[in-house]
């Protein structure tokens, strides 16, 4: 079965990726893009110049146009660019006005940025540039650190600059107020012109070549880009101040140079490599997050000597360079320490220009027949990749522009491009003699955004018909191309680009006309040996058409064309648009293409092309998978089955199974139960046998030694409540448990020998434990959803008495069982719409199937599992102290913590002993210093305490001695899963409506934070389509954490500032709401997390304090305040009956304490929504959980005799209190957390 | 949001409810008590049926003892049929249990074909798996797979009267190799598909017939009906005279035929369809 699974799973692998587009610009300077779904070049229709060259990262595009101006492409994206501009108003008070703005001369002015040291009045404010609008007029936040102000806004304070309090006192002498107005990015999805001013007026010349990377170097400010240019006169220019909130950048800063520049690359970290006109190569040294700019160059040579650089082009850790004669160079050696390498190795292949993309990915254009080369198997082991692969779609105006195609070929192609470089910009009108081929070529390309014209008269008197402007790469190449290796100088041969004399260019034309054959089709040029991605053209054919060459040119129009079909591509012969209208390309840039080595392209195959079956995959359920017949067959075989077998289950089986017991036999380490704990040798045996019922059952065995003595532990299968895998960098492990060790919080551990063993194990016991309690397909749409630090992801289907009172199903008695994927968290309805947010922010939907990783055969379905990955930072802290002599030094105390350490500080942990978390994990980036820690930290990252450990700030004082700065590392996991991914904004929480829409074209509303802080609402979101379709953008003055939506449209939503908001006039027909309701959080906390059931409100605080909103009514929606029900809560959701879970942080059993405990809310009940006491079920290690798809009502039982200390009986004495303080676990067995913490 | 895979698991785990009763005539030392058992459709008659032998000769001598064959009234149910197919075909519309009469005499040996032993049922069951593997590949999956393989088939329809998800796993572990088909057609060569009518001297009908048409379209369980039997087709205007009827339940006519082929055929690799007479009411 396990095959069955593989091969489906790589067939569904394409459909989930994100769409992300490959850049590119034809040599009659016509931008296109291709989408990683789509399967043909869109034109980008909006520029209405040419372009010279594009550089594309994921966000925008920037570009050159023929007026030598930048240009720039901001992607549109369902969450706006907005900035919040502020200013402050500032007020005294004196006896005769009150409060007025008369201040004294001393005081800042009456209008003031926050310090007061700017002088800002509202109509200071002007928009960056025209690419922005103002969202609105200034109004007055009355939002002060989380809590109302008055109607006015207001804060006073005794004197500037003071601390503010909200409200006004007798001493109250100045008073300030905020004004906000917010202004909106609004150019996106066309080319919007950067003015090109240098911080010292306009720039002397015209830019030639630019380059966008960088952003890798640092994550903040975030959407921070490095842009690189590069101008005629071989300068270099760094454009400042580009990130999220300025897509435009500020301004130009020259950068000093040992030469002078041709073109020059940027990858996405601190990799910047540019071409000297001499051919040599030149690296950037020094960027830095403080400087991204980099401080100095150094050279490295070329890689032939003979024949100078071209063109080069870096990514994360590779290097490719063209030399002149086309040929391809990969630069070994490259890493963050050695950002020159070591040496040259030359690649199969010939190029005009490379380009390296996401993932190291390379692209190229060849200098044979101009088409866009895909650099196949470039995986993070084998960066070189290995072999070239066309990118063979065809462009959307294909057909339109094919008027006079039959003629042109790739053949007079050739002559073009030997003639069309220097021609660059040069109307020559009055030009000599042209064929028709090469005519037609001319006449299609240099009216792009034309009509095109009708089939040219083939009249070799007519005039030269116009020349495109824009050249590009090949203007560099050929400039320094063979004929012009002596350069006098560099300004002869700049203006010798636009500017060339006549008779230059006729020469050259003459020049064009007779050899271009040898140029474009030698055999030399067709592939170097041994690849054969290169070698489909015809050796033989190319010769005899040499030797007919020129004769061709002229007359024989068939005779080309057929020519060119052989050299270009065998397998396009037949197509309607045929070899002749092959693109030409001139430059390429896939640094916001998003695909690696394993991804699924339609980009290779122009059989297909055209088919847009593959674009209309959408993310939700593929229509076959809805459509009618098919929901039939299963709606049918369900009824057969009711029909044919519900009432029959009496009927003896045709044959019984024979009584024959099934046993699985194995070899394992068991953790033992007394102490000194610690790995013991083990036996395990699972024998299996059918139940009185028909269904599987079976006995867990374990055989151990105690003194000598045999003995045996077991447990039976349909009392085991979950397996929970535990996998650690050092052991395979996986814990057992049943409703009484989870009281105990003391599971049976096991390891096996290899995670292989591990994982078959768990797949069997999996199966068995669903098989005995009768569960087997996808969780239903009432199940709960949980998941642990891990990031593994469980379900527990709900028995109708889960929310029973009084007495429901003890929590400690669930059966959860494992479904694959990684996530942060999941978030579900009871319509069975479930989405999940990955460590990493992505955002994924849950696809209707279950099984994935691990699971195989039946516990997994073949469809609807799809690859998931997820990635995540591990940190270490490097500890310093500071000594009098050589000042901070790793030579701490020798009671001070390791000088390499985890966050405690007790456990060593090196940059080279700190492994992945587990085997899933690899790395997949160096270590590098983490600025993002809370608490701040200087230029270095470090950060100052007094001592060892408490808490730290991010500048030195007098009084700190010690010192430490986190370091990070990427790692990434890849599994698989039932989930799809929703691309492309990640998010930091969701939340979907517990209940609502009956009929399935019904919206179902859900709502999400985005990591940056944006509230998202999400449109489309039906059962048929879970995905959705778009996001709406909902306002708000600050950046968000958390959002709940009620089962009545009641939104509340958690801000940056601990404050709770409540979203008004949220309706089916207005599903976004009009605004927001500041509701101030309780007393000194800080609200973390929000959860709205049917009516109730929870929320919980930074100090794991529990709160319930009191007074909600109908016509108060918002409530009244806020109660305190529990402490030592982490997380807390709210189903649709109004029933509340929490994960506990700490739980004491009898064996041992867990840290992110399910927990139970029991005694809710509608006129009692806030329960009486806590059910502690499954524990240690639970991160999430949410029941909000449960909307099960229970039979309700009536029982007034019921007293309190019933319930309090259910649970222990200990559990009831929870405690107060944190109690100290560090000496308790790691046994209470099967998944440590 | 259900899974093609529970298509195949409610297929496999199929069974329909029989009352076996003695037929009157049968000769008894006392009176002989109606037998029911649950049917497994994928299997065969004289497969499953070793309980209820066991069950009648109890009350009978063995001297009036041959070979035990099965009718439903009146019709004799030919064991080389799977029996879902003759449920569908002879008892879709009758109360369940289904009522299959037993005997031990008078063997009608015009209508039925003796099965001596199980290695008979084998027989005929891999001679159809092989004719199907012939129509969707020139036979090239059953041939390259060993003896070991085809006895794996085999022990896999012996087994589906056991509840047991491994089995299933162990049939389709090799099944789904017969259930290949190259990207690029989009479909076996040609479905191996057998139509039984109730009111024919024919057996059955079957055809080659491609599940793609020459232009790249799907063909559907329509369009089948539409070239094989188009009788059963319901014109637009008339009510439906025919059901037609796959392991118990009547899908759509535009369902395709591969999807059908793959999920709904039987462990013989046919895909049996039962066109019977609609029940007029």
């Amino acid at each position: 079965m396990k095959a069955v699974h593989l091969t489906l799973v790589r067939l569904s692998l394409g459909l989930n990726m994100p769409v992300s587009l490959l850049w590119a610009v034809d040599v009659y300077g016509r931008v296109y893009s291709l989408s990683t779904r789509g399967q043909q070049w869109e034109q980008c229709r909006d520029a209405v110049l040419e372009f010279k060259r594009v550089t594309a990262v994921q966000q925008c595009c920037w570009g050159i146009a023929c007026d030598h101006h930048i240009y720039l492409n901001v992607h549109s994206s369902d969450v706006p660019i907005r900035y919040q501009e502020e200013t402050f108003e500032n007020q005294r008070w004196n006896p005769m006005d009150n409060f007025s703005d008369h201040l004294l001369p001393s005081d800042r002015w009456q209008w003031s940025n926050i310090t007061g040291l700017e002088h800002q009045p509202l109509d200071s404010f002007f928009l960056p540039s025209t690419n922005w609008e103002w969202e609105g007029d200034w109004y007055i936040d009355e939002n002060f650190g989380g809590e109302p102000t008055e109607k006015e806004g207001w804060t006073y304070a005794i004197d500037f600059p003071a601390t503010y309090t909200k409200d006004k006192k007798w001493n109250s002498c100045v008073r300030r107020r905020r004004w906000i107005r917010y202004r909106r990015y609004k150019a996106t999805d066309t080319w919007a012109k950067i003015p090109s001013e240098g911080h010292s007026g306009p720039l002397p010349d015209p830019f030639n070549d630019i380059s966008c990377g960088g952003w890798e170097i640092s994550e903040e400010p975030r959407g921070r880009l490095s842009l690189w240019a590069v101008s005629l006169q071989g300068k270099v220019w760094f454009r400042e101040g580009i990130h999220h909130h300025s897509p435009e950048g500020d301004g130009w800063e020259e950068v000093s140079l040992p030469g002078e520049v041709v073109q020059i690359s940027c990858g996405p970290g601190d990799l910047v490599w540019a071409v000297l006109w001499e051919g040599q190569l030149i690296v950037r040294e020094g960027i830095t997050r403080d400087c991204p700019r980099g401080s100095s160059w150094v050279v490295v040579d070329s890689p032939n000597p003979e024949a100078g650089a071209i063109h080069v082009a870096v990514g994360d850790n590779v290097v490719w360079a063209v030399t002149k004669d086309n040929k391809i160079w990969y630069r070994r050696g490259i890493n963050s320490y050695n950002p020159r390498g070591s040496g040259w190795i030359g690649m199969i292949g010939e190029m005009v220009m490379i380009n390296v993309g996401l993932n190291d990915q390379v692209w190229g254009i060849s200098c044979e027949d101009r088409a866009v080369y895909f650099r196949q198997g470039v995986t993070s082991s084998e960066l070189s990749g290995k072999a070239w692969k066309a990118v063979n779609v065809p462009r959307d105006g294909d057909i339109r522009s094919h008027s006079s195609a039959s003629s042109s070929s790739l053949h007079s192609a050739g002559c073009f491009f030997s003639g069309e470089v220097r021609a660059q910009s040069v109307m020559s009108e009055d030009s000599d003699t042209k064929n028709g081929p090469q005519r037609a070529v001319l006449e299609v390309g240099a009216c792009p955004s034309s009509p095109p014209p009708d089939p040219p008269p083939v009249d070799p008197d007519a005039p030269k018909p116009r020349i495109p402007k824009v050249t590009s790469d090949s203007f560099i190449s050929e400039m320094l191309s063979d004929r012009k290796v002596k350069r006098e100088g560099p300004t002869t041969a700049v203006t010798a680009g636009p500017s060339i004399p006549e008779e230059e260019a006729s020469l050259r034309e003459a020049d064009a006309k007779s050899p271009p054959l040898a140029l474009v089709l030698s055999p030399s040029l067709s592939g170097g040996p041994g690849d054969p991605q290169w070698s489909n053209v015809d050796l033989e054919e190319t010769q005899t058409h040499l030797a007919v060459g020129p004769a061709g040119v002229r007359g024989d129009t068939a005779d080309t064309c057929s020519l060119s079909s052989v050299a270009t591509y065998t397998l396009c012969q037949e197509e309607p648009y045929g070899a002749d209208e092959h693109p030409l390309w001139a430059w390429v840039s896939g640094g916001g293409c998003g695909v690696d080595c394993h991804s699924q392209l339609n980009w290779f195959n122009s059989a297909t092309a055209l088919s847009s079956s593959v674009q209309s995959m959408s993310l939700s359920i593929s229509p076959a998978q809805t459509a009618a017949w098919r929901k039939q067959i299963f709606e049918q075989l369900s009824e057969r089955s009711k029909r044919e077998m519900d009432n029959f289950k009496h009927y003896e089986q045709a044959i019984e199974q024979s009584q024959s017991v099934w046993v699985k036999k194995g070899a394992m380490q068991w953790w033992r139960d007394w102490k000194p704990h610690k790995w013991v040798d083990v036996r395990f045996a699972l024998e299996q046998f059918s139940g009185p019922e028909g269904n599987q059952d079976g006995i867990l065995f374990l055989y151990y030694n105690f003194n000598e003595e045999k003995k045996y532990l077991h447990a039976f299968i349909n009392e085991v409540t979950i397996l929970v895998p535990v996998l650690n960098d050092s052991k395979h492990t996986f814990a057992v448990y049943t409703a009484e060790r989870t009281k105990q919080r003391w599971p049976i551990r096991l390891a096996a020998a290899t995670e292989l063993e591990m994982h078959d194990w768990l797949a069997l016991l999996s199966v068995s434990c669903c098989d005995s309690r009768g569960i087997q397909g996808p969780p239903s749409k009432q199940a709960l959803w949980s998941v642990t630090c891990k990031g593994d992801v469980f379900v527990c289907e709900p028995s109708p008495s889960l929310e029973a009172c009084p007495y429901p199903t003890p929590c400690d008695q669930m059966f959860w069982h494992q479904v694959g994927g990684h996530l942060r968290l999941v978030e579900c309805n009871s319509l069975g719409v479930v989405w999940g947010v990955g460590y990493d922010h992505t955002v994924w939907v849950y696809t209707g199937g279950y099984g994935g990783g691990f699971l195989q055969g039946l516990a997994s379905s073949t469809d609807n599992i799809y690859t998931q990955t997820d990635v995540k930072c591990v940190y270490i802290y490097e500890n310093q102290r500071w000594n009098p002599v050589t000042g901070y030094t790793n030579r701490g105390l020798p009671t001070d913590r390791y000088m390499w350490s985890d966050a405690t500080g007790l456990q060593e942990c090196t940059k080279a002993n700190t492994k992945p978390p587990s085997p899933h994990w690899t790395w997949v980036a160096d270590w590098a210093i983490d600025y993002g820690i809370s608490g701040g930290t200087d230029r270095e990252g470090w950060q100052y305490a007094a001592d060892f450990p408490t808490s730290y700030h991010g500048h030195k004082t007098l009084k700190d001695f010690v010192r430490r700065r986190r370091w990070a590392r990427k790692c990434k996991l890849t599994t698989t899963g039932p989930w799809q991914e929703v691309p492309p904004i990640p998010l930091s929480d969701v939340t979907i409506i517990p209940c609502g829409a009956q009929s399935i074209v019904e919206p179902i509303p859900l709502w999400a934070i985005s990591n940056k802080g944006d509230v998202l609402c999400r449109l489309g979101v039906t059962l048929l389509t879970p995905a959705g379709t778009s996001w709406l953008h909902v306002g708000t003055d600050q950046p968000f954490k958390s959002i709940s939506i009620g089962g009545a449209n009641q939104v509340w939503a958690i801000a940056r500032d601990g404050s709770a908001f409540y979203r008004g006039s949220v309706t089916a027909q207005s599903p976004s709401g009009d605004c927001w309701y500041h509701i101030p959080s309780p007393v000194r906390q800080k609200l973390q997390q929000v959860s709205v059931g049917r009516t109730s409100v929870y929320t919980v605080d930074q100090h794991g304090n529990l709160w319930f909103r009191q007074g909600l009514t109908p016509s108060c929606p918002q409530g009244s305040s806020w109660e305190h029900i529990s402490n030592n809560v982490r997380k807390v959701s709210v189903g649709p009956l109004d029933q509340v879970w929490i994960i506990a942080d700490k739980v004491q059993g009898s064996h041992s304490l867990s840290c992110g405990t399910v927990c139970h809310r029991l005694g809710v009940q509608p006129m009692e929504p806030k329960g009486q006491s806590w059910d502690y079920g499954i524990g240690g290690g639970w991160d999430h959980i949410t029941v909000r798809g449960n909307s099960f009502e229970a039979p309700r039982v009536r029982m007034p005799s019921l007293t309190p200390s019933l319930t309090a009986s259910l649970t222990d004495p200990l559990r009831t209190h929870p405690p107060r303080r944190p109690l100290s676990f560090r000496n308790t067995e790691e046994n209470g957390n099967a998944v440590r913490c | 949001m259900a899974d093609d895979k529970d298509v195949l698991r409610d297929v496999w785990f199929g069974r329909i409810p029989t009352c076996f009763t003695l037929y009157q005539d049968e000769i008894t030392e006392r009176e002989a008590e109606p037998f029911y058992l649950l049917l497994p459709r994928m299997s065969y008659l004289t497969l499953v049926t070793d309980k209820v032998k066991k069950h009648f000769l109890k009350v009978m001598k063995a001297e009036d003892i041959e070979e035990m064959w099965f009718d439903f009234e009146g019709t004799s149910l030919k064991w080389h049929y799977p029996i879902g197919l003759l449920f569908d075909l002879h008892a879709s519309n009758t109360a369940l249990p289904w009522s299959i009469t037993v005997h031990f005499k008078n063997f009608p040996e015009r209508d039925l074909l003796h099965c001596p032993s199980n290695s008979v049922i084998e027989a005929h069951f891999m001679s159809s798996i092989k004719e199907a593997d012939a129509l969707k590949h020139k036979s090239q999956v059953i041939n390259d797979m060993q003896k070991k393989d085809h006895k794996q088939l085999w022990m896999g329809l012996q087994n589906v009267v056991l509840c047991s998800s491994d089995k299933f796993d162990q049939f389709w572990a090799m099944n789904r190799k017969l259930m290949e088909y190259p990207t690029e057609e989009g479909g076996f060569r040609y479905i191996p598909f057998r139509i039984y009518l109730t009111m024919s001297d024919r057996p059955f009908i079957q055809k080659l017939f491609r599940p793609i048409s020459p232009d790249g379209h799907t063909h559907t369980l329509g369009d089948l009906l539409k070239e094989v039997y188009p009788v059963a087709i319901p014109n637009d205007d008339e009510s439906k005279h025919y059901q037609v009827v796959i392991h118990g339940i009547e899908p759509l006519l535009e369902t395709p035929l591969q999807w059908l082929s793959e999920h709904l055929s039987h462990p013989d690799n046919f895909l049996h369809i039962s066109v019977i007479p609609a029940p007029s009411d």
